[in-house]
């Protein structure tokens, strides 16, 4: 099968580059200033030589850098991404804790984006130069053109704050004990506010898009052949214009999909998220080199595997790509 | 039928289906003329191939897009009827109407390349049609689509029934477009400009078929083209337009041997003709242009698991052009001309062979010395329309070249107003933006661009297939002056051969990229030795037609 096949080669592609942006991530680290030792043995109080060089030891440290870098690669091989220097538990345990809650917000906040910025835009597009239409597009700019922390904290003031209808923040009522149908309620409801800032912004991209693309496609030779066989306007405009303006925004869709572990971090922190957006913040504060890496590890990896994704739905939504890109 | 009966019509005996009256169709402000078309009458009748000729913007499409009912926005008809089967068409709701594209009226357009959908399989589209008018099963359509690909001779139809339009050829293509128009069964069929696109042998097929398919099922066929050839090859009957005004209309034997109008005899007139202009002595003594042993080879690159893909444009090219002579290189689509015409600009770098201006071998310099050389030959490209940068000034657009070579700005410009003068559009043009040009006198400005750096040798790829004839002859013309006046050689890539002929001193004829034949334009074109240089003539429309009576 030929896509068995390319899916395999890209595979074999990924694993190269994933490599080289390890070694890329430490030295990286390894040239940010500050020593995550004399930090952590400030934040203990004991800031006397002999002890930060026993952390230093104890974390490796003290080798030479091929070495630690070898030991690092190595153990990212057999997912071992070693410890939090400061929590003091493996890395790809607090991951893994924290990955589920932020996947569930970008995904959820990539799939509103997506359908509504589809809509929006074919509405849009149908409706141009009319009133509705530019009404559309104009809050598509409004939402373009806004901060997201600002955006944030307003809905968490009018929202929740004002009218009481939505939590302010984190993923589910702590201390309720909801179990089952419940807490996926909870967390629904956790998940709105969050959810719908992240939207907003690709949402708005998305709308701008389609309705170009739309208008675009509009203008093909192959739209006239279809109104010359006599088929409806909404046939015409889902069969023969949408779907060929779809090409330029899976594009789009899949950049956004592949920030989806690390694109966040402020929505994460002002609802107070529990994500890898939060956790990776921490980490830059904390000098937790060992956690940043195993996160920038992760949003790499989504990158690659989202990447590889599109060029198959690409692939299957326009059949002239053919063979290796 | 509701139908007037007022003005006489030659066929009184056939079923008329089509009958436009007193048709005028508004453009929107701002356009270059009121009216698209005013008062315009003729009829089309069942049986019979109704051809409209004219040149673009004479609106020779738009009675047929207001038949369709797909006339642009802002473009409506203002007064007039078009009946159609005793319906009028203009005053219908948008809902009939719709109801009778497709299943009473089929149309095929110009573009093949771009009038199907890229993302559907062919025997979707087909079947496409049944289902805009709610007939038969899914399956049914299917069958009813393969049969149309069967009827319209499309090579291996079980596999084109599920191929995509972009693994099909031009020809292909413009077949399934037929089988759609015909899917239904319509009583008129409309097709503009459908071959203009096509390599002369597709076209011949083409025009066979439409032929052929318009007999078998006694249809109506409005056919729109420029083409005075194409006339002579199907048309019953010929309407010629201009400005948007009928000047001509009768049987197109009629029209064809005795034309009336002056218009109509100045088209005719204007068509290349099978004349073949006498042989012109040439000073063989000293070539100009020597090419050697040329190849090029174009490689898909391959990917990790993917094995390459190689096209031979170029395969062993070796020819000689003399000072002062003008070359046609003359194929079909794919041959290689327009890659040899690169590689002598060197646009495109060939993989071997030598290419010897005055001794110099082009192909071998780099860098400065490849610059130095640049000049001595230019080229005119065949887009007039997509040749000039649109945001840079035409003097600009010209001066650029002398600038690039160290000439002081003012005294560029000064010398573009010169050479705009020289091709015809005076100095004033230098301040003007292209769009502000037509098609033709764009060319003209490609001219001048090329002539700014005193070349030695022009390459004019296609430099007037854009062109509608009467402004091509003028384009031919001026740069046939040109060449007399400044002494140049010319290399003329076209795929035409009529136009080939008319200013060529030599010929070349090329396919897969090697010469099939090469000799003097009088050779090629009254005793052609190749099998392929004589079905690329036989392809010539209208060349067994009389229409060269008024040369």
């Amino acid at each position: 099968m030929v896509y068995a096949r390319l899916i395999l080669m890209r595979l074999l592609k990924a694993v190269i580059v994933l490599l080289l942006i390890v070694i890329f991530n430490f030295f990286l680290i390894q040239m940010a200033p500050g020593d995550p030792a004399a930090i952590l043995a400030g934040e203990a109080g004991a800031a006397d030589q002999e002890f930060i060089n026993q952390l230093r030891e104890r974390f490796g440290l003290d080798q030479p850098m091929y070495v630690q870098l070898w030991r690092y690669v190595s153990g990212i091989v057999m997912l071992d991404f070693g410890y939090s220097y400061r929590l003091g538990v493996p890395v790809f345990d607090l991951i893994m804790d924290r990955l589920p809650a932020t996947l569930l917000l970008t995904g959820t906040a990539f799939v509103l984006s997506l359908v509504l910025g589809i809509v929006a835009g074919s509405m849009a597009a149908a409706r141009v130069k009319k009133p509705s239409g530019s009404l559309i597009m104009a809050l598509a700019l409004v939402f373009y053109a806004t901060p997201l922390f600002w955006v944030a904290l307003m809905s968490v003031l009018v929202f929740s704050v004002y009218l009481g209808w939505l939590p302010a923040y984190g993923l589910y009522t702590v201390g309720a004990g909801y179990t089952g149908f419940a807490l996926v309620l909870d967390i629904a409801q956790h998940l709105i506010l969050p959810a719908t800032t992240l939207a907003l912004f690709f949402m708005a991209i998305y709308t701008r898009m389609t309705r170009t693309s739309m208008l675009d496609a509009a203008q093909q030779d192959f739209v006239k052949t279809a109104r010359a066989k006599g088929l409806k306007p909404s046939v015409i405009q889902r069969r023969h214009i949408l779907r060929n303006a779809l090409l330029p925004i899976i594009t789009l869709a899949g950049l956004q999909a592949g920030q989806m572990v690390g694109g966040a971090i402020l929505t994460e922190t002002v609802f107070a998220w529990p994500g890898i957006g939060r956790l990776m913040f921490e980490a830059l504060q904390q000098r937790d080199y060992n956690l940043l890496l195993g996160i920038f590890f992760f949003s790499a990896a989504l990158v690659i595997v989202f990447n590889i994704f599109t060029d198959l739905v690409y692939r299957l939504a326009d059949p002239r790509i053919k063979g290796a890109s | 039928m509701p139908v007037t009966t007022d003005s006489a019509t030659e066929h009184s005996s056939a079923e008329t289906v089509l009958s436009i009256r007193d048709l005028s169709v508004a453009l929107p402000k701002g356009a270059d003329r009121a009216l698209a078309v005013e008062d315009v009458s003729y009829d089309v009748n069942r049986g019979e191939i109704m051809c409209v000729v004219g040149e673009s913007g004479s609106g020779k499409s738009m009675a047929a897009n207001t038949v369709m009912g797909l006339l642009p926005k802002g473009v409506h008809p203002v007064q007039g009827e078009v009946n159609f089967l005793g319906q009028n068409v203009i005053t219908l709701p948008e809902k009939q109407h719709r109801a009778l594209r497709g299943l009473k009226i089929g149309m095929i357009f110009q573009e093949p390349m771009t009038a199907l959908n890229p993302l559907m399989r062919v025997g979707a589209q087909i079947a496409e049609v049944f289902e805009a008018h709610g007939q038969l099963t899914p399956k049914q359509r299917q069958e009813r689509a393969l049969e149309l690909l069967i009827e319209v001779g499309i090579p291996q139809p079980e596999k084109a029934i599920s191929a995509y339009p972009f693994e099909l050829s031009g020809g292909q293509r413009q077949r399934v477009m037929i089988a759609m128009a015909l899917a239904l069964e319509p009583v008129l069929l409309i097709a503009d400009e459908p071959t203009t696109a096509l390599d002369v042998t597709t076209q011949a097929q083409i025009l066979e078929l439409i032929r052929d398919l318009q007999r078998r099922r006694g249809m109506a066929v409005m056919f729109i083209t420029h083409d005075f050839g194409v006339v002579a090859e199907v048309a019953n009957r010929v309407c010629v337009m201009r400005h948007g005004k009928i000047v001509e209309i009768g049987e197109a034997k009629d029209v064809l041997e005795n034309p009336q109008n002056p218009y109509t005899k100045a088209l005719i007139a204007a068509i290349p003709s099978n004349a073949v202009p006498p042989h012109r002595e040439t000073s063989q003594v000293a070539p100009l242009l020597e090419i050697k042993q040329l190849n090029k080879v174009f490689r898909s690159r391959g990917g990790w698991f993917k094995s390459a893909r190689e096209v031979r444009a170029l395969d062993d090219i070796s020819l000689t052009l003399a000072r002062g002579e003008t070359m046609g290189i003359v194929g079909e689509s794919g041959s290689g001309k327009s890659t040899l015409g690169r590689c002598v600009v060197r646009l495109e770098h060939p993989d071997s062979g030598e290419l010897l201006l005055d001794g110099v071998n082009l192909s071998q310099l780099k860098g400065d010395a490849l610059r130095r050389e640049r000049h001595r030959v230019q080229m005119i490209f065949q887009d007039p329309y997509a040749s000039l940068n649109p945001r840079t000034r035409v003097g600009m657009a010209i001066a650029q070249g002398p600038m690039a070579n160290g000439t002081p700005k003012a005294a560029a410009l000064k010398q573009a107003g010169e050479l705009l003068d020289l091709v015809g559009l005076g100095a004033s043009a230098v301040e003007r933006f292209p769009h502000e040009f037509s098609g033709g006198q764009r060319q003209r400005i490609g001219i001048a661009r090329a002539l700014a750096l005193n070349p030695e040798l022009i390459v004019a790829d296609e430099a007037v297939s854009a062109l509608d004839v009467s402004i091509q002859a003028q384009v031919l013309e001026l740069l046939e002056e040109l060449k007399q006046r400044l002494s140049l050689s010319l290399l003329f890539i076209t795929h035409d051969l009529r136009v080939a002929a008319q200013i060529c001193d030599r010929i070349v004829v090329m396919q897969h990229g090697r010469i099939v034949e090469q000799g003097s334009a009088e050779q090629i074109f009254l005793h052609p030795k190749e099998a392929y240089t004589q079905s690329l003539l036989d392809a010539i429309p209208g060349r067994q037609a009389p229409v060269a009576a008024t040369a």
